[in-house]
């Protein structure tokens, strides 16, 4: 069972949590990345975070429109959300989509919307370092990991160690990086709103060759922190034919599954 | 009539300088025909990537062998020029070696060593990219738009360095009095023996010719930049100083969109009000033509070196898509060039000629929406250029001025409006999957 509390709810009972976990729209629809979701909340209860979420007062952030060239849909969304998030005086988002954390982070503020927004990697670490999770037991029945970077974490917002420190915290796995890796990464073909449209005509689809990258370091599990990169990646391990062998999962869930969550 | 040497000199000299200036004013007017941007900020940090980037060359040895050989070129190009002030002096004032008293035989050898050795290592260099380009026949300098003008360039500058560095070489090899006092002729002397049997009337004969081309060759080098990719030597630097210093996932909010937006929203404001009187031409959305880009993005594309790493690393150009950023990059200085001709052959006016940089004669829409907006591009720009925005300011003219996005991004956009998701699903559905295990 899961805790997950809503903020209307909360803030009846007058009361305030200290953090907002934005689930975002693959989060909360994508059957795939509902299992993200849940293994990220399952982490959150575990450590007694006092979050809350949106619930049905959450809408799109507006990141799809605005890569797509709708900047009036997107300033729509973006300041809806902003209207219901200051209402509730949200000072800190956590969320496990890259696309959403970089638009809450980046985008928002000069349009009224000034949080603290942390991707899920970097508010897991926080929370091993305060000594709220430890994986100093945990463990995974894997060998190899491979970590393809998101776009909008790595290159858009800098941030390459998050995820990579929770990897290595877990006993037994070894983290083997692509050729193309960290600022050089290869995107995996979802960004700038490619996800919801075929891609234009060309020789090979993105993911297929990002998928190759990840192939030659032979893993057991690719982990990504993006439910965008992790359909893309799953699509790519289907298509090279390795899906009994190879597993594409976000780096929540294997914190979680190695903790027996 | 010993002065004639003089004054033929300063009349080339003179030519030569004025031509360049004119074209460094075509260039600060074509610029400006962008629209404002303010980089007037953080101005620390602008000095700080300018040194580092520009000067330094830090983004240039992330590929470690071009970057070596570029910096060797690039550090004999700064150089061998205190060589060529030297030289315009002597054409002006009709001496020789004017500074050889002035700093003493040992120095000024010391120096004249120092040019030498660099000339040859840039000889060598341009060698190499040379090979790199033409035998090795490396992938990004073979892509669909490196036909023509963009290939020739990139070689014809190369064969100029050598001919520039050849001459240098030769004429302080048929120098007799240099080569007599023995300092700063390392490499030279070794040429020397190619002239043993050159009188000395010949000799002087040379060292003259080999001394009025290398001055005029570099006269032709400076007014050759503006038409070539070669502009990146002086607009590196103004081009790290401006750029953008923001997270680059942040993509700019547009403040016109803000203000109908916040109209649209407030429950007080007169939705039948009278638009105000001044309100003039709507102002248009996104970028279909160079001046509706910035001026950072135009000079963008005047910086851009054609070197193609952007392209390289491109997702959507890697995998056979008709995108590449390089091109994004030539096609806007390629219309803004024809901008600017037009202005000039209509009295100062830009005179509609029916094209547009989004459109068929240059950018095409498919171009356009095979981007992933990934940032790849931006990230290995060694000059800090940045195609993506370019790419998502046409997108922004596609969709809100032209409605002609494509159709999966119609219904994406739809159900954003509808539903407050990029798919179908109810709002009143978003925590289902709480209860899903
Ligand atoms: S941002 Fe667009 S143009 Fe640049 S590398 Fe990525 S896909 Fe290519
Ligand atoms: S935009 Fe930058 S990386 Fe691309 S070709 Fe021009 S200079 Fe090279």
């Amino acid at each position: 069972m899961i805790t997950v509390p809503v903020m209307a709810d909360l803030f009846a009972e007058g009361k305030e949590p200290d953090i907002l976990f934005w689930v975002g729209s693959a989060g909360s629809f994508d059957d795939r990345a509902k299992k993200i979701t849940r293994a990220f909340v399952k982490l959150l209860n575990k450590a007694n975070v006092n979050f809350a979420v949106l619930g049905t007062e959450e809408s799109s952030s507006g990141d799809a429109a605005k890569r797509a060239g709708n900047e009036f849909l997107f300033q729509m969304q973006a300041m809806t959300n902003i209207e219901v998030m200051n209402m509730y005086n949200v000072k800190k988002i956590v969320t496990a989509c890259p696309h959403s954390f970089n638009t809450l982070k980046n985008e928002y503020p000069d349009l009224g919307g000034k949080y603290e927004v942390f991707h899920h990697t970097q508010f897991i670490e926080q929370l091993v370092n305060e000594g709220k999770l430890d994986f100093s037991n945990a463990n995974l029945d894997i060998n190899n990991i491979t970590y393809h970077d998101p776009c909008y974490l790595g290159r858009a917002n800098d941030e390459y160690d998050a995820p990579r420190s929770l990897i290595k915290a877990i006993g037994g796995v070894n983290l083997v990086e692509m050729k193309r890796s960290r600022n050089n990464s290869l995107c995996c073909g979802a960004g700038g709103s490619q996800m919801f449209k075929e891609p234009e005509k060309g020789e090979r689809d993105i993911n297929d060759l990002r998928t190759e990258d990840a192939l030659e370091t032979k893993p057991d599990v690719i982990a990504t922190g993006c439910p965008f990169c992790n359909t893309m990646m799953t699509d790519g391990v289907k298509h090279h034919k390795k899906e009994a062998e190879i597993q594409v999962k976000d780096i929540a869930e294997l914190l979680a599954e190695s903790l027996g969550l | 009539m010993q002065f004639i040497p003089n004054i033929i000199f300063a009349i080339l000299l003179g030519v030569g300088v004025y031509f360049f200036a004119n074209n460094v004013k075509k260039l600060i007017r074509n610029i400006k025909l962008g629209k404002d941007v303010d980089r007037s900020d953080q101005k620390s940090e602008r000095w700080a990537n300018m040194i580092r980037i520009a000067l330094g060359q830090s983004k240039m040895v992330k590929r470690p062998v071009s970057g070596f050989f570029h910096i060797v070129v690039y550090v004999g190009f700064i150089i061998i020029n205190i060589e060529v002030l030297e030289i315009v002096l002597d054409g002006l004032l009709g001496t020789h070696r004017l500074f050889l008293p002035i700093l003493g035989e040992g120095f000024y050898g010391f120096l004249i060593g120092t040019f030498e050795i660099l000339a040859i290592l840039v000889f060598i260099s341009v060698t190499v990219f040379w090979l790199r380009r033409n035998v090795i026949k490396i992938k990004r300098f073979w892509n669909k738009e490196m036909t023509a003008w963009p290939k020739n360039d990139g070689n014809y500058i190369l064969y100029f360095e050598m001919v520039l560095m050849t001459l240098f070489l030769v004429m302080n090899a048929t120098d007799v009095h240099l080569q007599q006092s023995g300092t700063g002729n390392v490499i030279s002397q070794f040429i020397v023996p190619l002239f043993h049997n050159v009188s000395f009337e010949g000799l002087h004969l040379i060292e003259r010719i080999a001394w009025w081309l290398h001055i005029c060759g570099i006269l032709v080098f400076l007014n050759y930049l503006y038409y070539s990719k070669h502009l990146h030597i002086l607009l590196a630097f103004p081009n790290t100083f401006y750029a953008n210093l923001k997270p680059k996932g942040q993509f700019p909010n547009n403040k016109n969109v803000t203000k109908e937006v916040q109209l649209m929203m407030d429950p007080n404001a007169d939705p039948y009000a009278a638009p105000a009187e001044d309100a003039g031409e709507p102002e248009k959305f996104g970028a279909s033509d160079v001046t509706d880009l910035n001026w950072v993005q135009l000079m963008n594309a005047y910086t851009c070196t054609e070197c193609g790493r952007c392209t390289s690393v491109c997702p959507a150009n890697l995998t056979g898509k008709e995108l590449s950023p390089r091109a994004i990059m030539m096609k806007t200085r390629d219309r803004l060039e024809e901008v600017g001709r037009n202005i000039d052959a209509n009295k100062g006016t830009f005179q509609d000629d029916g094209k547009q940089l989004l459109g068929d004669d240059y950018i095409k829409q498919e171009e356009i929406w095979a981007c992933t907006s990934c940032n790849a591009c931006v990230e290995e720009c060694p000059v800090n250029i940045d195609p993506l925005s370019i790419i998502m300011d046409m997108r922004q003219y596609l969709v809100m001025e032209q409605s002609a996005a494509p159709q999966e991004l119609n219904a994406m956009m739809q159900n954003v409006e509808n539903n407050g998701a990029p798919w179908q699903y109810s709002q009143m559905d978003r925590l289902n999957w709480v209860n899903e295990e």
